[in-house]
This record gives C-alpha cells, structure tokens and sequence, in this order.
C-alpha cells in the first residue's frame, strides 16, 4: 500500500508535484498515467526518497520507505533503466544489492531467472540493449521480494514478447495480493494492464479512477449513424433534448438517444440504415481530454516549464 | 561473511517471509563486493602499486653519490626518500579510485540503485570509506616496502644504505601507507561533495600537487604556517626519518593533522549526503 498525501515538490522556480494525494491498494495494478513533465516520475522518486518532498507525506505500508529495517522487501522499484554501473555485471549489480539486506545468493539467481537473464548474467551491464536492462532492473525491484512494486515507465524499450512478459508478470504479483504501481504515458499500455488508474497533469491529480468506469464514463452517448436519407432521418430524430451533427453526405452523429431509439424509429418510418453504432471514445482520447489542459498550459508556457 | 539463513524459500507469501534487514556490516560488505567487481579498481590500485615500487625501484637505480641527495644534510634518509619517491603519483592514482567510487555512482546514475537499498544514506558512506580507506593502507603500505626492500638491494654497500631494523624507518614505510589510506578515504568524500568524477579528481590533484606551491603566495610566516598543515606536507612529515627545516611537523602532529583533515571532509561529505536529492 502506498498513501500520498498532500505531496509537493518545489524547485526554485517551477512546481513538479503539486499538493497530490492519492492511494495505490494491494492487489490491484495501479497506472500512474499523465504526459511527459507532468510529475510522475519526481513523486516516485519522492516515494523511495531519493528526493525530499517540499511539504506532505509518502508513505509506504504506513511508513516512510527509509524508516523501514528492510526497505527492498517493503517495495522494489525501477526508477530509470539504467540506474546501474555500465561496468559492473548483472549478477554482481544485484549480489551488491542483496548483500545490503543479507539477501541470498539463491535468491539472487531467482530473479535472474524470472527476469529471463540466465545467459547475460555475467555480462557487463554497459553492453546490455534498453530492454535487457530493463530486465535487469525489473529483477533488482523484485529482489527483496517486496509487498510493493512500483515501476516507472517498464516497458520502454522491450520487444512485443517482454512487453507481454512485464504485463502478465505484473497481474500475477497483484493476484498474490501485492501492491504494483507503473507508470506510463501511454493509455493503450495501461488499459491492457491496469485495474485502477491515478492521471496526473502538471503535477496535479486530475483523475482517481477506474479503467473500466473511466470507458464508462468518456464513451458518452453519442451514436453513429448511416442512411442515404439524412435529411428525413433527421427530422424524425430531433426532438427535446436530442443533438443531430451530420459529418458526411450519408453520416449523422446522435447524442440524446440510444441505438435502440434510433433504430426503432427508422425501422417504424421505413428509413434504411446502412450503420448504427454507439460512438466508442477509446481510452486513448479519454485521456487525451483529461490531460489536454495541463498539456495546453505546459506547451504555452514553456518559458517556465521544463 | 554468512548471510541469514532463511528457511522459506516459496514464493507464497502466507508461509512468512525471510527476515531480510539492513545492517552495517551487510553495507560494508556490500561495499566490499561492489569495488572488486570494477575493472577499474584493479587497474588503478595495480597502477599505484606499480608507481610506489617502480618509481622507487628507479630512484634507488639511478642514484649516484654525486647527485643532488649526497649532501650531508639528506644523508640520514635518503634511501627512504628514494623508496618514497613514487608516493605522489601514488596518491594522485588512489586518489581517484577513492573519486570514482563515490562520484562514480553519480555519473552512471548507479547511486539511485545504492540509495534506493540503503535510503538512510550515511551508512554508505561510512561503509566506502571502511572499505577503501584499509585497502588502500594496507596495499600502499605493502608497496612501500617492497619498494625499500628493492632499493636497499641495489643501494648495498652505499653510504646513505639503510635497513628496515634501523629506527624509524618502518615507521616511515608505513607513514606512507596511512597517507595514501587517507588520501584513499578524501578522494571518497571529496567525490560525494561534488558528485563528478572529473571535477572531483581534478580538485583531489589540485589538493596534492599544486596547493603547496601556492602557499609561496602568502606572507611568508603565514604560508609556512598553512603549508605545514597541508594533507600533502603532512603526509611528507610522516614519511620523513628526521623532520627538519620549517615545512615538516612531527610525526605525530602530522598523523593527527590528517586524521583531521578526513573527519572534516567526511562530515562535510555526510552533510551533503543528508540534505540534498539524489
């Protein structure tokens, strides 16, 4: 479990995470979903407390990560791909990691496996391509085998099979009743693997919710509709409370009525229709629209931003 | 060193977890672990090493009885100063191990790893320095022997010949070491401090080599007075048989002006550590 509470970040001129409160549950995938700059990976380094927060709270099963005994086994993070030394190999990148903790040797050679490692694992890391290095650090976040994994951006730069890899390995540690957090500024990654989604723009909380009440939601009720006659369709379907666009010589868009509606009332007047679909918004364009403000204010103002 | 035997081993987490915890020694060992698996730390330690015996080796080579060591004054420790005389280029090679161990994990982004395992952060440091600083000591002071025990095989018969029974030169074998531990010991905190391995090798030299020439600037009375108490002049003071002239401090004074010398850049170094982001 990870409860943020009131977190802000301030540097001297420019205000990265801003008085954000939220709370990621164990046994759920939680996204951590907002545009480029827009605060996500600050807080998460807030979290691990590689940074100090200006003014609120980060805590990690009830605690702040550095007061606990064992912090890699309370929450395993990946924080950039290669926080790692380009000269050092895999296996002593994480034997260094686990002697901290008297992790075990065993334990070591675990995630190498899990992680798909084995035949890079004495390898120097400064050879390794952006995906085996997110292995890798995907491996050191699970070397404590933590109650919590909190990835940032995991990912980036893996093939189709480890992006598959990263997505059932993360609903498998939810299913075992962990806490996982990833970040992303992609909603397509997010709707394949997320419960539950936090959206931030500009360091500030602009949606808690969930994949499937954020499709309810943004789907709207508009519907799509085809005929030859538009003009006599139209006039059928207008009425209190129903809004008719036409977006092409045979195209209506409808909101104020279901298929169902519409679809009764051309067959009663004998009106043929070659389409009738409710407009899908894709989780995509949901996110596009919640997000556009705090894009919009950042490109405008880019003097001050970063 | 054993690690904690855990018994579970199954990835169910009902059955209990193993008892995983930071702990000092496990940092030092960490440590430990982390500078053996750096190319770059064999090498340099091997360049130092080889600076501090073959440097020394030359000196003892190509002395002469003519040269600028036969006068009277340099006779009582001469074939010391001769075995020493690779120690600058010595501390400039630990130096920078000491640098790059520290502001290393700056530049390739590792120290977030370090940090992220070990959040209280200052255990780190102490832990870097408890494994460098005996390392260092212990193959300088090594070094420093073999280098005498060399030059007294080609200085036999000489007049300024010395042997290691003879007072205080063991002394000054491993004066040389300490120095070279604790410059080991400042290249660590000095890279913490800066956080770049470039700026923090080149103010480390700068410290070492320029900055007591620099002390001829000042008033006379005040430069000596600051030169003496320069890590390098009081590494040179516990390295000398016989302090003599106004640039050497006793041994002892010298041993105590280092020590203090690191505790000041440690706590800086520590101060650091604690107040700024990552």
């Amino acid at each position: 479990m990870i409860e943020i509470r009131k977190l802000t970040k301030r540097y001297r001129d420019k205000t990265a995470v801003d008085d954000l409160s939220f709370v990621v549950p164990p046994g759920q995938v939680t996204g951590f979903l907002g545009p480029n700059g827009a605060g996500k990976s600050t807080t998460m380094r807030m979290i691990v407390g590689l940074d100090a927060p200006t003014a609120g709270t980060a805590l990690v099963n009830g605690k702040r990560y550095a007061e606990h005994s064992a912090p890699l086994q309370e929450l395993g993070a990946l924080l950039e791909a290669k926080a790692v030394h380009p000269g050092r190999t895999a296996f002593n990148h994480l034997m260094g990691l686990a002697y901290t903790h008297g992790i075990p040797r065993r334990r070591v050679d675990e995630v190498i496996d899990l992680a798909g490692l084995q035949a890079v694992a004495g390898k120097r890391v400064g050879a390794f391509s952006l995906g085996m290095g997110q292995r890798l650090g995907i491996a050191a976040a699970l070397l404590g085998d933590p109650a919590v994994v909190m990835l940032d951006e995991p990912v980036n730069g893996l093939d189709p099979e480890g992006v598959r890899w990263v997505r059932e390995l993360l609903r498998g540690l939810a299913a075992e009743g962990r806490t996982v957090m990833l970040s992303s500024h992609l909603m397509s990654e997010m709707a394949q693997t997320a419960d539950r989604l936090v959206i931030v723009g500009r360091g500030r909380l602009l949606a808690d919710t969930t994949v499937d009440a954020l499709v309810e939601q943004s789907a709207g009720n508009a519907v799509r509709v085809a005929s030859r006659e538009t003009a006599r369709l139209r006039s059928l379907l207008m009425g209190p409370g129903v809004a008719v666009t036409s977006t092409g010589a045979e195209r209506l868009v409808v909101s104020g009525l279901d298929t169902r509606q519409i679809g009764q009332l051309a067959a009663a007047h004998q009106v043929p229709l070659y389409e009738l679909a409710t407009e899908s918004v894709s989780l995509e364009d949901a996110f596009m629209r919640l997000t556009h403000d705090a894009v919009e204010y950042h490109s405008s103002d880019a003097g001050r931003a970063a | 060193m054993t690690t904690s035997t855990s018994t579970t081993t199954s990835p169910s987490r009902t059955a209990g977890r193993p008892a995983y915890r930071i702990a000092g020694r496990r940092v030092i060992r960490s440590e430990w672990a982390k500078f053996w698996s750096l190319r770059s730390s064999w090498i340099t330690l091997g360049v130092a090493v080889a600076f501090l015996v073959g440097i020394g080796a030359i000196a003892a080579a190509v002395y002469s009885p003519d040269g600028p060591l036969s006068g009277e004054s340099a006779q009582s420790g001469a074939a010391l100063t001769l075995a020493l005389a690779g120690t600058n280029l010595a501390a400039l090679a630990i130096g920078a191990l000491g640098v790059l161990m520290s502001a290393g994990e700056y530049s390739t982004g590792m120290v977030r790893s370090t940090f992220a395992a070990v959040p209280a952060r200052l255990p780190v440091l102490w832990a870097k320095s408890l494994v460098f600083g005996p390392v260092a000591f212990v193959l300088s002071t090594v070094g420093a022997l073999l280098s005498f025990l060399i030059g007294s095989g080609i200085l036999h018969g000489e007049k300024i010949a010395l042997s290691l029974g003879d007072a205080g030169v063991f002394r000054c074998l491993v004066g040389a070491g300490l120095y070279l531990g604790l410059v080991g010991v400042f290249g660590v905190a000095v890279g913490v401090l800066v956080r770049s391995s470039a700026g923090g090798i080149a103010i480390l030299a700068g410290v070492v080599l320029v900055l007591p020439g620099l002390t001829g600037l000042l008033p006379s009375s005040l430069g000596d007075t600051v030169s003496r108490y320069l890590p390098s002049n009081a590494g040179q003071s516990v390295m000398t048989l016989h302090a003599s002239g106004d640039s050497l401090v006793s041994p002892g004074v010298a041993v105590l002006t280092l020590v203090v010398w690191t505790v000041v850049l440690l706590v800086a170094a520590a101060y650091r550590l604690r107040s700024r982001d990552v």
